[in-house]
């Protein structure tokens, strides 16, 4: 199958007005000795009954499990119908960027929606159109700091998920920054003297994740004038954005950016991607945060229209002077967290709510058996780090019963060995959560 | 058309939450209140309202499925259902990127073998699949390049760049540290080969050529870059933003390519869902690899793995593994096709072009008139000198005849310039109604400028005020 319409009648009309005989002589230019001979070692094409076939055949060889029991950046929640449905409408997903605002003000207006929503939910006054996910949001805001503040030192905590510290750190080390870490207290939250003995007038961004890879919520109103008093930026991460439903926003705390996954809001887990970065700032910076900005106007008869704007901060008109190099975004994903937080409205914080009680009724569970114990006595949202006999066997036996299991925090943090981060959502049921912790006993 | 948040009413909910099961604690026992926010101002309303504005929002939407999308360098192809049906298997969508491999040989499976076949498609030893996009893509690529010389303890601090190349190019060098030299077309519209070699010198990490470049014009000169490039120790990079135009025809790898960036939602169909999500996979030569992100599948037998420890390699870009619900569209695209299809589809994308090209060349100029790859650039030029109507006149009137416009105003080395890529997937009778309708605007931008530079005008919005948008922004409602 291979989706070309033209009859030989048609090409032969068409190589005739060309002036050519056959259509290998387009490829002219191209050096003889490089043009292929024959046809690439590929599996030949199937018609699309074949592939539905192979395609089912392969996605069977992924066990999609009953009971998740891991967050740790990616997490499973319910995801209403109508976000299904709208992205499913081809006049959105088979567009382009909407370079041609005439055409494009339904996914305008739904991206100038969509950044008021998040402006809201973070506490922000500006967001933008989407970025990639959340860890590369906070690289480039770590990189705008940098740029901006013309300071080459970035601090980030301990406690920010692993592979977001990763990115951030392949991110400053193209760039040249230095990255430092600094651990995090017998709370869970950051450590607050080692805070600030690192930052000094040489940073530029302080870099945190609440709530953290462990769950625990941080205290965001006392650390931020630590951060400041040195003139450094706060970049406030998260990556479990249904906490945004109930967790006073860093915005209101004095963050300089708030960036974060947005996979919880109406993305499903796809193994990983696409996500969607959120990316938020305050005014101050309106004009050079990175990535596509949808804005209001008004047309020549003076109707409220919306186009693309301050489009001077982007690649196609700044190169090698733009903060960022990013062109396409995620914008299918923003158009699917806009509709899951229009379909939640208010109840986006009963949700929340459940989250947190869910959590808490497996952390109580998990704790009364022998030899488990909470690591972190800080509040936590819907994660929370356990210490138990022995991780691997607990996680074995979950698999053995088709469950994804927790999160082995030894890999990243041997100094927490023997611990497991579990996530709970709404997705449990308390009959889920009493069989998890009868398999484990 | 009203916001959402105008529609909203007090009370109103699309949605239920299911009542706890578990035991009712108070929030605040578990979070100090101080910690804690009020409601979200968030939109209430019913689901019916939520549906009726989406639907009618979408109804003021352009996609390919809508209408003819000849949107140069873009590749806007049509995007086949079946691809869309099996990425919404729950097997794809519902796997956490944690989950254990056994669990996950499935999207293993596809990353694996999506690989191999784009490695054999483009003559690359290798590709990594983390890029999100096409200019992540390109940032991988450069940060290889800067790995590869600071392995062989080489500072090398500029990077070339010709005119005609996207400004995520030169965007992406500089985030890697790099500064950036411009390298002039010829005549002909290729790399100047005097000046390259001129400006190849020792301190040089490489050439990022796009290939076919953005005038859609394939470098006949290849052989001679990558030699200049290459005696100099230096690497040379390949936008493969145009890769739909020589699939099955030549391997960049062989022309000596050493590093080239592919974008999934430009050549192997994936839809671009106004603005993403993309998926920017980077191949690179045999000795590269080792600096590729990480983690990497492997394969041990019949089984798939991840594995991390690659100590030469840049890192990670990106969390998990890439856009991996992109990827299974992507691979199904290819199995759909096969190396007749692929093939197939390049030479179609040449010939609709070049097809395009000789229906509209008395009508508009050409610049560089000779045998062009998947898209064709004209420009604007005699238009705006006969009548003073811009190109940009003339896509906003293409809006009032039902057509995507083609890329305008670019490569900025083409005044008034008009780029048009058809693809493969649009038939004769559509590429005729299209130039005539090119030719229609052509004669009314001599006989009536003024209703040309009057367009659109049946568009839900006229044109709008985009320097009002620029000096008065309003980017969140309810804050200007």
């Amino acid at each position: 199958m291979d989706y070309v319409p033209h009859t030989p009648e048609d090409q032969r009309q068409m190589t005739e007005i060309i002036g050519i005989k056959t259509v290998d002589e387009l490829f002219a230019d191209i050096p003889e000795r490089y043009k292929l001979k024959g046809l690439l070692d590929l599996p030949p094409g199937r018609s699309e009954q074949e592939v539905a076939t192979l395609m089912k055949g392969i996605s069977s060889r992924n066990a999609v499990p009953p009971i998740t029991l891991m967050g740790a950046g990616a997490y499973n929640h319910y995801i209403p119908a109508v976000v299904g449905h709208v992205i499913s409408r081809s006049e959105f997903y088979t567009a382009y960027t909407p370079y041609q605002a005439e055409i494009s003000q339904g996914i305008l207006q739904a991206i100038y929606e969509y950044q008021t929503m998040i402006a809201k939910a973070t506490g922000m006054q500006v967001a933008n159109a989407s970025m990639y996910d959340g860890a590369s949001a906070m690289a480039e805001a770590a990189v705008l700091a940098a740029k901006t503040l013309s300071r080459e030192k970035i601090v980030i905590v301990r406690s920010v998920h692993p592979e977001y510290r990763q990115v951030v750190g392949t991110y400053a080390w193209a760039n040249g920054y230095e990255v430092v870490e600094i651990p995090y207290g017998k709370s869970g939250q950051l450590d607050r003297d080692a805070l600030s003995n690192a930052v000094d007038d040489r940073t530029a961004a302080v870099l945190i994740q609440t709530p953290n890879f462990f769950g625990v919520v941080e205290d965001i109103a006392a650390i931020e004038p630590m951060v400041h008093a040195k003139g450094a930026l706060l970049v406030s991460a998260f990556t479990e954005a249904t906490s945004l439903g109930i967790l006073k926003p860093a915005g209101e705390m004095g963050a300089d950016f708030v960036v974060g996954e947005g996979q919880g809001f109406g993305n499903p887990m796809n193994y990983g991607g696409p996500y969607l970065g959120i990316f938020a700032s305050t005014d101050k910076f309106l004009r050079k945060i990175p990535g596509r900005l949808a804005g209001a106007t008004v047309d020549k008869e003076g109707k409220r229209g919306f186009v693309l704007t301050l489009q001077t901060r982007e690649q196609h008109i700044r190169r090698e002077r733009a903060t960022s190099n990013i062109c396409s975004n995620e914008a299918l994903c923003a158009l699917a967290a806009a509709v899951y937080l229009v379909s939640l409205g208010k109840n986006l914080k009963k949700l929340a709510e459940l989250n947190i009680r869910k959590a808490h009724y497996l952390k109580s569970r998990l704790s009364e058996l022998a030899g488990w114990e909470a690591v972190f006595t800080a509040p936590v949202y819907n994660e929370f780090v356990i210490h138990c006999p022995d991780p691997k066997m607990a996680n074995r036996k979950l698999e053995a019963a088709g469950i994804i299991g927790a999160y082995d925090l030894e890999k990243d943090y041997p100094e927490l060995g023997n611990s497991l981060l579990f996530c709970a959502t709404e997705m449990l049921t308390r009959d889920d959560i009493d069989r998890v912790v009868s398999l484990v006993a | 058309m009203e916001l959402i948040f105008e529609k909203s009413r007090p009370g109103r909910t699309a949605t239920t939450i299911p009542e706890a099961d578990v035991p009712e604690v108070a929030i605040t026992d578990i979070i100090n209140k101080s910690l804690l926010r009020d409601d979200v101002d968030l939109p209430e309303v019913a689901e019916v309202d939520l549906i009726r504005h989406y639907t009618q929002l979408s109804k003021r939407n352009f996609g390919v499925d809508v209408g003819f999308y000849p949107l140069g360098s873009c590749t806007m192809k049509y995007n086949p259902k079946i691809n869309e049906e099996v990425s919404r298997l729950p097997g794809f969508t519902s796997l956490h990127p944690y989950s254990p491999v056994k669990f996950s040989q499935g999207s293993l499976q596809i990353m694996y073998e999506l690989r191999q076949y784009l490695s054999e498609i483009f003559g690359m030893a290798d590709f990594a699949l983390q890029p999100a996009a096409g200019a992540q893509g390109e940032l991988t690529g450069v940060m290889v390049i800067k790995k590869y010389f600071e392995k062989k303890g080489q500072k090398r601090t500029k990077i070339l760049i010709p005119d005609t190349a996207h400004g995520t190019n030169p965007a992406s060098s500089a985030l890697c540290g790099y500064s950036v030299v411009t390298v002039r077309s010829n005549a002909e519209g290729g790399v100047d080969i005097g000046q390259l070699r001129e400006l190849m010198t020792k301190d040089v990490a490489g050439l990022m050529i796009t290939n076919p470049n953005t005038l859609g014009l394939f470098e006949r000169n290849i052989e001679q870059v990558s030699e200049i490039v290459h005696r100099r120790g230096g690497i040379l990079y390949c936008d493969g933003a145009n890769a739909n135009a020589f699939m099955g025809a030549t391997k960049p790898g062989d022309l000596g390519i050493d590093v080239i960036q592919l974008n999934l939602h430009k050549t192997f169909s994936t839809p671009h869902g106004c603005g993403g999500p993309g998926s920017g996979p980077v191949g690179v030569r045999k000795d590269l690899v080792r600096h590729l992100p990480v983690p990497r599948v492997i394969k041990k037998g019949k089984r798939y793995d991840w594995k991390y420890e690659f100590p030469d390699s840049i890192g990670r870009v990106k969390t998990f593994y890439g856009n991996f619900n992109v990827m299974v569209k992507a691979y199904t695209y290819i199995r759909s096709l096969g190396p007749g299809g692929l093939k197939k589809a390049s030479e179609t994308a040449v010939l609709n072009a070049n097809y395009i090209k000789e229906r509209l060349r008395a009508w508009y100029d050409l610049p560089y008139d000779r045998i062009c790859m998947h898209e064709c650039v004209f420009s604007g030029k005699r238009q705006v000198k006969e009548s003073g109507v811009h190109t940009s006149d003339i896509a906003k009137r293409l809006l009032d005849y039902g057509y995507h416009p083609p890329t305008i105003y670019f490569p900025l080395i083409v005044p008034e310039a008009i780029m048009i890529e058809p693809n493969e997937t649009e038939s004769k009778e559509t590429l005729d109604a299209f130039c005539d309708t090119m030719i229609a605007i052509a004669k009314e931008a001599k006989e009536n400028p003024e209703l040309v530079k009057s367009a659109p005008l049946t568009t839900v919005v006229r044109r709008l005020d985009e320097v009002k948008a620029a000096r008065e922004p309003d980017v969140c409602w309810g804050r200007v």
